[in-house]
């Protein structure tokens, strides 16, 4: 019998100047959110389930970008998606487009475990959750003040805002450097946006599962899919491991990051740790991204090439960390 | 080194004894599509502009199963999706739930080039092709007689079958059909993968889907690192049962064992069709940076066609023997 790990993320890169309170916010939902898998573990829940009752926990709360509290469409609109992979058979379910649906990565689990397809979008994807009973409610039940007014100034400056902002960046250090403020995609960012979310776990029998969710980018075009969704670019679990990344959504994509921390591990034989180093290292590119990892032997990892990351992780032996900053 | 290209119009069971009614006229367009391709690169153009020249003729002949010619969804509507990649840059472009638009990887290459994002999709990727001004048309133009009928019998069977399979996916019996006898359950997606002698490569995907799917299923032609993928290693496009090539991360695993296994195109291409997929689903072609062409498929056949500068060509179905 193994050991069980877990992690969790509220997105990669972060205002350095984020309210103290906002950081405590932040910290005590990660804390929550571990608590709470850790709990079904020690239940002996699976590794999959537990990915999909943290997601929950973090898209219904509003703090984060996914679920409740995503970010809004050019038109003010919420659009959500979510995948989850399960290592074992790497089996995998994923949803774009989704304006009414509570929970994306429950229905990304229902995509995968009731339907004959993997990725199901937009009507198709909410038709079926007509079918299959979940929770729906109106649109504006995901809108919250906070993203309308980042919306408005968005148009006003008239460019994308990655899901969270840092007004200015010191090139290698975390701290508040000159005037010029960071590029992400290419395009400028502001004051504190919420972030992606996601989870990944192995439990006792070393089985690896992973998740993500998210409401994309802020005033992204309708119709606009993002990493979060795609199966080897935000999320992937195979035997060896599994992997939720954030950031930057195209250099999510292009490196193919969470499959990528797999191919490694399998290909050149680096054990966890080391493979989330050589991705974020060399995977990157000039993109900002993190991601969370656990193996099937029970480690936890984590990492990112920003300035910070929301993120928690606990292991079974007793070690668990909450953090923001490098 | 020199160029190469390599392009697909499907994997799948399809049978030995495809009628010549229906095999000649594939073989012909796959020849022709072939030397459109062989004829832009000779004439220096570069790999991504290649790639998406084959795979737009590819999604205009109605044989297979992109553009005109996409198999239905369970409500008897087209939706088509496709994605393109550039292996020196890494750019890429992706769309789904394409009705209207008449190249669906135009349209990808158009969201790479013209947008801040990679992948569009349905209402907002048919509003952004207006925005483009590329050609649409009525949905009606995608459709035709075979794949209504491929529809009725997969309904009445009550699958959802790669749209040449012969054998329903849910229930052991193999089902002989009036389709099979037709021999018109035999399309797939296609792509096309190019390098130059330069080492640029470049990959493009592009499919109706599966015949008689959900509303809204998108499937791996769409998916970077799933049905397409291009580095500076190789150029990779895969097609078969979608499902399967998404979660073995189909084309991404074979520039993945290149770089860190260090196996040639070939044993990588073998490697992930052989022994990484299971038999029956999947079949792509690659082309590498020094020009080589690997064209492995797990399933009956595949629609393709290859061929290199030092005047190696091939348009085929089957293996040789």
């Amino acid at each position: 019998m193994g050991v069980w790990a877990i992690a969790v993320h509220g997105g990669a890169g972060v205002d350095p100047n984020l309210p103290p309170q906002r950081q405590e916010q932040a910290k005590q939902l990660l804390t929550r959110c571990l608590h709470l898998g850790i709990s079904a573990l020690r239940s002996n829940a699976s590794a999959l389930d537990v990915v999909e009752l943290v997601v929950r926990e973090l898209e219904t709360d509003p703090l984060f970008n996914s679920g409740r509290g995503s970010a809004l469409t050019d038109k003010g609109t919420v659009e959500m998606e979510a995948s989850i992979m399960d290592g074992t058979k790497r089996r995998c379910g994923a949803v774009s487009g989704i304006t009414t649906v509570k929970n994306p990565i429950s229905l990304a689990r229902l995509v995968m475990d009731k339907s004959p397809h993997s990725y199901l979008a937009f009507n198709g994807a909410e038709e079926f959750a007509r079918q299959q009973g979940v929770d729906v409610v109106e649109n504006e039940y995901f809108i919250t003040p906070e993203n309308v007014g980042m919306l408005k100034l968005a148009k006003e400056a008239n460019t994308i805002l990655f899901d969270y902002r840092i007004p200015t960046v010191g090139h290698d250090s975390c701290g508040v450097g000159v005037e010029k403020s960071l590029q992400m995609n290419g395009l400028p960012i502001s004051v504190y946006a919420p972030e992606t979310v996601g989870c990944v776990v192995v439990d006792k029998e070393g089985r690896c599962a992973a998740g993500t969710s998210t409401g994309g980018l802020m005033n992204k075009m309708s119709g606009r899919i993002g990493d979060s969704p795609l199966i080897g670019a935000g999320t992937y679990a195979c035997g060896v491991c599994g992997v939720s990344c954030t950031g930057e959504g195209e250099a999510i994509i292009r490196g193919t990051l969470a499959r990528e921390v797999a191919a490694v591990m399998e290909y050149k034989g680096l054990g966890l740790q080391g493979a989330v180093d050589f991705v974020i290292k060399h995977r990157l590119d000039d993109g900002k991204a993190g991601l969370i990892a656990v193996s099937n032997t029970g480690e936890v990892a984590y990492g990112f090439n920003c300035n910070a990351m929301f993120r928690g992780c606990a292991t079974e032996e007793g070690f668990m960390e909450v953090g923001i900053w490098d | 080194m020199g160029w190469a290209i390599a392009l697909h119009g499907g994997a799948g069971d399809i049978p030995v004894s495809l009628p010549p009614e229906h095999r000649q006229p594939r073989e012909e367009a796959l020849r022709h599509c072939l030397q459109i391709g062989v004829d832009a690169l000779q004439g220096k153009m570069h790999p991504l502009d290649v790639v998406e020249l084959v795979v737009r003729e590819l999604e205009n002949i109605p044989h297979f199963n992109a553009g005109r010619g996409s198999v239905l969804t369970n409500k008897g509507t087209i939706e088509m999706e496709a994605s393109i990649m550039d292996g020196r840059t890494k750019k890429c472009g992706a769309v789904s739930g394409l009705k209207t638009v008449v190249n669906a990887i135009s349209l990808a290459r158009l969201v790479m080039e013209k947008t801040p994002h990679i992948y569009l999709a349905f209402d907002g990727a048919e509003e952004f092709a207006k925005e483009q001004g590329v050609e649409t048309v009525d949905p009606s133009h995608f459709i035709t007689a075979e794949n209504v009928e491929r529809l009725h019998h997969a309904k009445e069977a009550n699958i959802v079958q790669i749209d040449y399979s012969t054998q329903p996916l849910q229930n052991g019996t193999k089902k002989e059909t009036s389709v099979v006898a037709n021999g018109d359950s035999q399309l797939g997606t296609v792509g096309c993968v190019a390098v130059d002698s330069n080492g640029n490569l470049a990959s493009a995907t592009s499919t109706g889907g599966l015949v008689n799917k959900m509303v809204g299923r998108i499937g791996d032609s769409p998916i970077i690192g799933g049905g397409t993928y291009a580095n500076e290693l190789c150029a990779v496009s895969a097609t078969g049962k979608g499902e399967a090539i998404l979660r073995a991360t189909v084309a991404r695993d074979v520039a993945a064992l290149m770089e860190f296994k260090g196996f040639s195109l070939m044993e990588a291409a073998n490697c992930v069709v052989h022994e990484r997929t299971p038999k029956g689903t999947v079949g792509l072609v690659a082309v590498s940076a020094a020009g080589e062409v690997a064209t492995p498929y797990n399933t009956t056949g595949m629609f393709r066609a290859c061929a290199t500068e030092d005047g190696y060509s091939e348009v085929a179905i089957w293996s040789a023997s």
